[in-house]
């Protein structure tokens, strides 16, 4: 049964056929051919991700190497796919709900002409061939091709509408933000080379605890710094929210569902490193927990119905890392998946409502969407309680998870968290009740067009929906049912060597731990009624005053990043092709020059063919080397 | 196989272009030689690995030796080993996509193509010999055709470029030979111009410190060494489309490899004094030299300050002395070459048709010619060095060198050095996103997207470049058993 796992490679296949087909093929491709070409792509890497899985499931994992990439010196990179508990779950995620995002797309980009569709789906075929690459890669080198290849489809589909220079900007924003992070991350893997003499995950965990904590904390910190990155924490989340440039398809599959939880993915596969390095794992709780609270705030007063959704995102993400920090692994992993069935959910019935209202994303212009739009507004709705961690919601269960493991590790962090759950439902909701009760406020014309969206948008929703109902009933919790969290049972070997260096002495009483989910799902429920109570009879539509005009404007952090980063970095720039090149350089290069001419036109002067000078300059010659010879010797 | 055909074949094709009557004929020629100077490349690859996987040990393979002046020991020496096999490649791809670009050369087109392979002829002698006499007088083949080819063809402030260029590759030139001279008399009472004899014989430590700058700076200038760059962006700019390929896709990498084959490995102890220098000033060129390019606004000098980044991660690789370090050196000058000469390439190709190169000027290209802003896109993602072409492995194996030397120095160096990722990301998707994407001008409306021979030099180089980039143990294999041998003398086993 073992050697099965050694076609993991057709997993990453289907796709990256998918994209050379409809890349190359683009201009004479028919609509019908592209849709069948990528979407079938993806139920085949479904289908065969689902059989590895239950192949994995019983007990099963293979390092599969293809061929050695690149090898220097002692060093050898081999190019080899890990498949292991970890990676078949993420394979799930990304083909699955990847699979659901592309048969939407066909809907939604239907207005695409030919060319622009298939490239579309090219794009988004090869965005999901990286994301394989990044989760099945078996050593850190193979994974950072992963990386940079989804931060590329990312740039590629964020600008996809190119002839909008907005668009145009925030993609490249995206990219030169992820870029930063990659820095840190290439520079980590230069490092456990150096320490390591290998990036096979294999080898470096199995040494890992051979080497000092500084040099485990630097490794960390510097792989974390990717991982900011990619997954929008501070402070390099800015991006993500401008990303919604997007088609709203990609915004669910890369902006929510799957790319920015590859930040996730690779500090809970290198969680030994993590263990090891507590500091690094404090950074990343602190950091985890500011992005989760900050990030709520702003989306409290965001009016853009995607913008609402980053925000979350970006909150969202910030409480995995939460999870992250305090060694709660599986937690994160758990609400990674729960993370990426209800938002994408979110995002998707979001461009549902956007392609009702013909492009219209402002939800102060919409309202009473309910009668209009039921699949939507319904799978809307279980959308938004699950995220709110109303149980039995898959979200509840998940983030549960993780708050309990931040009260063992600081009541702090608990009390934060909740704090920021809180604020979550309360944004969540203030969305639900403006976009779709209360009254319709949009054109006439709009409301005359107004329309539930075709069936290819409609079952993804319904899908995802009741993933995010049920979701979260593979990770029951120890106080419920003893045995029954099936995910940790499933991950337990990729977490063990965590585990038992950090043997738990006292595991929260089942008392506490009923209070504390007692308490954050009584104030979210509070949150949740005070929302639709409130904005479901009196919409904001205002401009946001005082205090909240700074919330509204994201607390000026753009503004803040430009002066103090992007302009003197011109400043430098300016000053060193300006002052250090043109006149210090290269004037000294010219100067060479016109100093070489300027000396002949003089030693010219001493040729002037008039026997007097001559004789002049003989004798004086003649008077030097006298007075030389007499005074010197 | 005999590397005589290297020098023969260029040879009797500049003949042939100049015996040729009309510029039809001059054309097939000059593609005909061109296409067979690729054959004869990967022919030489071929039965290079094959000699190698025979079990044949020797450093240099099919050697041939001929006096010259036997009373000065000067010898017509050549022979090969992974890395000039690998220069040698590059130089083939890209003369052959030089002359493909150049279809449309109207003016003395007899003269322009026979200066093109003349320019070959002196990059593959230059890679082939192994007397210092013999490689010293390519070099010197390889400069003048440059000056005349921007002098005559160029555009913009051509004179002045040329003669800025000329002087200062001259200056470069003269170091050199200074350089040479210091070993041939250093060697003790052996005089030898013999690469592989003076390597054997060792010259003196003393010798070594006196004269490895001069060497090293001389070759240095060719490759764009900080402080002496500053003729890359002028000659560049002001040089016809493929004068711009040759120049930064060829004759950067002769100093290139001067530096490792001559500086680097006849005098390794010279190199250890000195490599703390060659780091500052390399990782100095590549964070300025991107910092620098992040202000020019025209492509032809934004590619060029690229360069001056991106050849300062070969030097970085060299200054580093360890073998993986060296190794990247070697595949960066390779990708270098192929990605800059794909970058002119375009941007000549832009140029004939917007009759522009001011970026700020351009604008939604994508939409009239996609196949030509496709290429700048991948040119691009190259330069800024993403995985699955052949930018990333090469400086990732530079970089990977880099930090196996653990001192604080080396790392604040690499760091430096590593920045440059981040800042080439700017200016490679400012450029990009200013003339592809966007609203179309009015002007630039009607315009037509690349003929067959642009469309073909353009696949040659990026078939080069994702090959490497996806298979890079292809080139690494190559260049692995040379590198290994300058290393072993450097840390003087």
């Amino acid at each position: 049964m073992s050697n099965i796992l050694n076609y993991i490679w057709l997993v990453p296949l289907f796709p990256l056929i998918g994209f050379l087909i409809n890349g190359l093929g683009r201009n004479f491709l028919s609509k019908t051919l592209v849709s069948f070409i990528a979407c079938g792509a993806l139920l085949a890497s479904f289908v065969v991700s689902v059989y590895f899985f239950i192949s994995v499931k019983e007990g099963n994992h293979e390092l599969v190497k293809l061929f050695d990439f690149i090898s220097v010196g002692k060093l050898s990179i081999p190019f080899e796919f890990q498949i292991d508990a970890l990676s078949s779950l993420f394979l799930l995620i990304i083909t699955g709900v990847g699979f659901l995002i592309h048969l939407y797309s066909t809907a939604y980009m239907h207005e695409e002409s030919n060319a622009h569709y298939a490239r579309y789906f090219a794009y988004l075929n090869l965005f999901v061939f990286s994301m394989l690459l990044l989760v099945l890669g078996g050593n850190y080198v193979i994974m950072f091709i992963g990386w940079e290849g989804v931060g590329l489809c990312s740039y590629l589909l964020i600008g996809y509408w190119f002839k909008n220079t907005d668009y145009n900007n925030a993609a490249k924003k995206a990219f030169i933000m992820n870029r930063i992070g990659d820095l840190g991350f290439l520079l980590a893997v230069f490092w456990i080379i150096q320490q390591f003499g290998s990036v096979s995950f294999g080898e470096v965990f199995a040494n890992a605890e051979s080497k000092s904590t500084a040099v485990l904390t630097g490794i960390t910190l510097l792989l974390f710094i990717g991982a900011t990155g990619k997954s929008a924490q501070i402070p390099l989340y800015t991006w993500l929210p401008d990303a919604m440039a997007g088609p709203t398809p990609v915004s669910a599959l890369i902006h929510a569902a799957t790319m920015v939880t590859a930040g996730i993915y690779m500090i809970a596969r290198s969680n030994i490193l993590y263990t090891l390095a507590p500091t690094t794992q404090s950074v990343v709780a602190v950091i985890g927990l500011a992005t989760a609270i900050f990030a709520a705030t702003i989306a409290i007063k965001q009016n853009d119905i995607k913008k609402v959704l980053a925000y979350s995102t970006v909150s969202q993400l910030g409480y995995m890392f939460l999870g992250l920090g305090v060694g709660a692994y599986t937690g994160a992993v758990f609400h990674v998946m729960t993370h990426a069935f209800f938002k994408a959910l979110l995002f998707l019935g979001a461009g549902s409502v956007i392609h009702a209202m013909h492009h219209e994303q402002d939800i102060r212009n919409m309202g009473g969407l309910r009668k209009k739009l039921p699949i939507t507004h319904l799978t809307f709705l279980l959308g938004c309680i699950a995220i709110a961690g109303i149980p039995p919601f898959s979200g509840f269960f998940s983030k549960d998870e993780i708050l309990a493991a931040a009260y063992e590790a600081s009541p702090v962090y608990w009390i934060v968290g909740v704090a920021g759950a809180m604020m979550t439902a309360f944004y969540m909701f203030r969305l639900y009740a403006t976009t779709f009760l209360g009254n319709f406020r949009g054109t006439k014309e709009q409301e005359h067009h107004l329309h539930e969206s075709p069936w290819a948008m409609t079952v993804p929703l319904i899908v995802l929906a009741i993933l995010a109902v049920i979701g979260g009933f593979v990770g029951i919790p120890k106080v419920f049912a003893e045995n029954a969290h099936s995910l940790e049972h499933f991950l337990s070997p990729i977490f063990t060597q965590s585990e038992e260096l950090v043997k738990k002495d006292h595991a929260l009483s089942h008392s506490t731990e009923y209070m504390l989910m007692g308490v954050s799902v009584a104030l979210a429920l509070i949150a949740i009624l005070y929302a639709v109570n409130r904005y479901s009879k009196k919409p904001e539509l205002q401009d946001a005053e005082g205090f909240g005009k700074v919330l509204a404007n994201k607390w000026y952090v753009d503004e803040i990043y430009d002066a103090i980063i992007s302009k003197p970095l011109k400043a430098i720039s300016i000053f060193f092709n300006n002052v250090i090149e043109k006149s210090g350089i290269d004037g000294f290069v010219n100067g060479i020059g016109e100093g070489v001419q300027y000396a002949s036109r003089q030693l010219r002067l001493l040729q002037s063919g008039q026997v007097g000078s001559y004789i002049l300059l003989m004798v004086l010659g003649m008077i030097i080397l006298m007075v030389v010879q007499f005074f010197i010797k | 196989m005999n590397l005589l055909l290297l020098i023969g074949l260029p040879l009797l094709t500049a003949v042939g272009v100049l015996l040729s009557r009309n510029t039809q004929q001059v054309r097939s020629i000059a593609f005909a030689g061109s296409a067979l100077q690729l054959i004869l490349a990967l022919a030489l690859i071929y039965f290079f690995q094959k000699e190698r996987a025979a079990g044949a040990v020797a450093q240099m393979l099919f050697e041939q030796n001929y006096a010259l002046f036997p009373s000065l020991n000067i010898n017509f020496h050549i022979g090969v080993d992974g890395i000039a096999v690998s220069m040698i490649l590059l130089t083939a791809l890209v003369v052959l996509a030089g002359v493909l670009v150049s279809w449309n050369v109207e003016k003395m087109t007899k003269e322009f193509y026979f200066l093109l392979i003349l320019l070959a002829m002196g990059a593959y002698g230059f890679f082939i010999s192994l007397d210092l006499f013999v490689l010293f007088f390519f070099l010197e083949i390889a400069v003048i055709p440059k000056y005349l080819l921007i002098g005559t063809w160029g555009s913009g402030k051509k004179e002045y470029s040329a003669n800025k260029l000329a002087l200062m590759l001259m200056t470069g030139s003269s170091l050199v030979i200074v350089g040479i001279l210091g070993m041939y008399f250093g060697n003790g009472e052996h005089k030898s111009f013999d690469i592989i004899q003076l390597s054997q014989a060792g010259i003196s430590p003393a010798v070594q410190k006196l004269f490895f700058p001069f060497l090293f700076i001389g070759f240095g200038i060719f490759t764009a060494l900080f402080p002496f760059h500053t003729w890359v962006p002028d000659g560049h700019s002001s040089a016809p489309t493929a004068g711009s390929m040759f120049l930064a896709g060829i004759s950067m990498k002769l100093g290139g490899y001067g530096c490792l084959r001559v500086a680097t490995y006849l005098m390794p102890q010279g190199a250890q004094e000195y490599s703390s220098w060659i780091i500052v000033l390399s990782s100095i060129a590549i964070l300025y030299g991107a910092f620098a390019t992040m202000m020019q606004w025209d492509l032809k000098y934004m590619n060029a300050y690229s360069s001056i980044s991106h050849c300062g991660f070969v030097l970085l690789g060299i200054g580093m002395l360890t073998k993986t370090a060296i190794t990247g050196a070697v595949m960066q000058m390779v990708s270098h070459g192929l990605m800059t000469a794909l970058f002119f390439a375009v941007i000549g190709m832009i140029y004939e048709r917007t009759h522009t190169r001011q970026i700020n000027e351009m604008g939604g290209l994508m939409k009239v010619m996609p196949f030509t802003m496709t290429v700048l896109f991948i040119a691009g993602l190259c330069s800024l060095g993403l995985p699955g072409f052949s930018g990333f492995v090469a400086e990732m194996t530079v970089f990977m060198g880099s930090w196996q030397n653990a001192d604080a120095f080396h790392r604040i160096a690499t760091i430096i050095a590593c920045m440059s990722i981040v800042v080439t990301a700017v200016y490679i998707l400012r450029a990009i996103g200013q003339v592809a994407m966007g609203p179309i001008k009015e002007t630039y409306a009607g315009l037509s997207d690349a003929s067959w021979n642009e469309k073909l030099a353009a696949i040659i180089l990026i078939i080069g470049i994702v090959a490497i980039g996806v298979a890079p143990f292809l080139l690494n294999d190559l260049i692995k058993p040379g590198a290994e041998i300058i290393m072993n003398k450097i840390s003087g086993k």
